[in-house]
């Protein structure tokens, strides 16, 4: 059942995106100078969480295609969370 | 030129060779069907070979003390055993063979979504496979770690390893790339009309299993690399004297290799859900439970890995919540079995081969299921832990489940596959010599795991000896069997009568094709504008 929808955005946007994403990989360099103590995988997890959702959004298209697609995607990354956080209840009350 | 029953003269999938001579008409081939069969050819003689190991170590087990290997053998038989058996059949399996042969011929389409994708698939399976195989026969000894290749011991014995988890790593990538095939086939090529909730219950349970292939092997892969870094560069993710957790390795591994149960069984179900409706006549009981239960079990299923680790030493929490979400995974597994029987309920029932497989299916993969609750129970699970029990419970799922479900959906395709009719009396002599069989080789390990007789030993206590005895005896029936239903099978590909296009009165897509399906499967796409079991 083929459903096209095509979708075309300007080069413009593209760039914009790219130059965000170059600022946010400065930033995650340049942030492993300051000591944040337990704090550092955080930043490092949040700004890497930043980038993919950029590039799932704009360069993957989950922005402008069927709506079931953005809902697969989400329902992937809540199975990798529920099985991160499962994993630790072992490590966490072991 | 093949003659359809109809009279109408046509080419079948084995004479368009696509220009190609001989064997390379088939090793390069990107007909999905042609690509399905040299899974089916690849599988059957892996089983051959891994069943054949099974004896060896039933034959071992038939006496206590040595019998017939010494332990060191006997360890390396159960490693091999297992790894043949997991990676190379009982995985592939169903979605490799059926899958390919049958996924685009249920949806009306032509192919797969990635045909050259497919056939390099197959290359890949071979290269795993030839790695597995090469480190039995080379270095310093088959590995002798059990399939699971457990840390530290993995990275400690002296046997050849390396070899065997490169080839389980290589594995992991066919076993990726035909899940994502299939998924985007089904996303993408569905005929015209063929809305989710009328697509045959079979490409459902592909597509379920796809998800699982994809999200969960490259878990398996990265831990399988996580050992070799560990065996060649001490870097101590495993090992305690090195900083590193052993169940950190236990988590990881099961992660993947819990999923890829349901990568085992998901197929298996959806075969028994073609066949019980045909045979019964009637519109599968439940359609839309049927569906939900897949992506149920799927979905869950990668929640439940901790009920392999009760006694490794994780925390109480973690226990219990494994225990609750093991619980959880066998209410849909419930639901089919019920809509199975449901739909027999009633039905103008036809019995013939395939249906005492499916219903064969239904009976050992309860027991195999119910056995599976005192496994997910902590406190009974703390007895029988790394017991024969877990033997008889496993063998009962993948064995009972997934292995009798294949012999199901060949004994049920095979006229569509081939364009031939099997022996039925021969065919049905061979099941129930197998049922027989299969019942006696692990029926009584139920009892020996109960009474504490742990796995992977070649020596037991003699109070042990009477069920051993019979447990291969039974596996020697049980060998009895599978001979004839594969000779019966090999000798109708050859000289079976002719089969007519619809043998059985099928409702889906592939039995409104000739048998042997042409190349591209449909004269002209068809139109659906049912639900896949309509029976009047």
């Amino acid at each position: 059942m083929s459903q096209e929808k095509t979708h075309i955005i300007p080069y413009k946007t593209y760039v914009y995106v790219l130059l965000v994403l170059l600022c946010l990989t400065f930033i995650s360099v340049a942030v492993t100078s300051i000591e944040l103590g337990t704090l550092t995988v955080t930043v490092a997890l949040v700004l890497a969480s930043i980038k993919s959702f950029l590039v799932l959004s704009y360069f993957m298209h989950l922005r402008f295609d069927q709506k079931i697609y953005a809902i697969m995607v989400t329902g992937i990354l809540l199975i990798i969370i529920i099985v991160i956080l499962i994993t630790f209840l072992d490590y966490y009350y072991r | 030129m093949t003659i359809e029953t109809t009279g109408k003269v046509y080419k079948s999938f084995f004479e368009e060779k696509g220009g190609k001579k001989g064997i390379f008409a088939w090793i390069f081939s990107t007909d999905h069907k042609r690509i399905g069969l040299l899974y089916f050819y690849s599988i059957i003689t892996f089983f051959v070979t891994g069943a054949t190991l099974g004896l060896l170590m039933k034959l071992e087990l038939i006496a206590p003390g040595e019998t017939i290997v010494k332990a060191q053998t006997y360890n390396s038989l159960f490693t091999v055993h297992g790894v043949i058996m997991i990676f190379l059949v009982v995985i592939p399996g169903i979605p490799a063979v059926f899958g390919n042969f049958l996924l685009p011929l249920q949806i009306g389409a032509e192919d797969v979504a990635f045909p050259r994708l497919n056939l390099f698939s197959w290359w890949i399976y071979v290269a795993g496979a030839v790695l597995v195989l090469l480190s039995l026969f080379t270095g310093t000894g088959a590995p002798d770690t059990g399939w699971t290749f457990y840390a530290p011991y993995s990275f400690k014995t002296s046997t050849n390893m390396l070899p065997a988890v490169l080839g389980a790593f290589i594995l992991g990538f066919s076993s990726i790339l035909t899940g994502l095939n299939f998924i985007v086939t089904i996303h993408r090529m569905r005929a015209p009309g063929m809305t989710w909730f009328r697509m045959p219950l079979f490409p459902w349970t592909l597509y379920g299993t796809g998800w699982i292939q994809l999200l969960a092997t490259p878990v398996i892969g990265i831990t399988l690399l996580m050992v070799v870094g560990e065996r060649l560069f001490n870097i101590g993710f495993f090992d305690p004297a090195l900083g590193g957790d052993p169940i950190l390795y236990q988590h990881l591994f099961w992660i993947y290799s819990h999923p890829a149960v349901y990568i085992m069984i998901l197929p298996a179900m959806g075969v028994i859900s073609e066949i019980i409706p045909t045979f019964a006549r009637k519109t599968i009981f439940g359609y839309k439970a049927i569906v939900l239960s897949t992506l149920a079990i799927a979905f869950v299923g990668y929640f439940v890995w901790g009920h392999h680790m009760f006694t490794s030493g994780m925390s109480g929490t973690a226990l219990f919540t494994f225990s609750i979400l093991t619980f959880l995974v066998a209410i849909p597994s419930a639901i089919k079995v019920f809509n199975w029987v449901s739909t027999l309920h009633k039905g103008s029932i036809y019995p013939s081969l395939p249906f005492f497989w499916a219903i064969s299916f239904i009976f050992v993969f309860m027991i195999g299921g119910l056995s599976g609750l005192v496994l997910g129970s902590l406190a009974t699970d703390v007895h029988v832990h790394d017991t024969h029990f877990v033997v008889a419970h496993f063998h009962y799922i993948v064995f009972g489940g997934t292995g009798f479900a294949f012999f199901a959906a060949i004994h049920y395709w095979f006229p569509k596959i081939y364009g031939r009719m099997y022996n039925m009396t021969i065919g049905k002599i061979g099941w129930i010599i197998v049922f027989l069989g299969f019942n006696t080789l692990y029926g009584p390990m139920f009892y020996l795991g109960i009474k504490g007789m742990p796995r992977r030993y070649f020596d037991y206590l003699k109070e042990y000896t009477d069920f051993n005895v019979i447990s291969s005896v039974g596996a020697m029936i049980l060998i009895t069997g599978m001979v004839i239903v594969i000779v019966n099978l090999i000798y109708a590909g050859f000289k079976g009568e002719k089969a007519v296009a619809n043998p059985w009165g099928g409702s889906t897509l592939e039995w409104t094709v000739p048998s042997p399906p042409p190349l591209e499967n449909f004269e002209k796409i068809p139109e659906v504008t049912t639900g896949p079991y309509t029976y009047s």
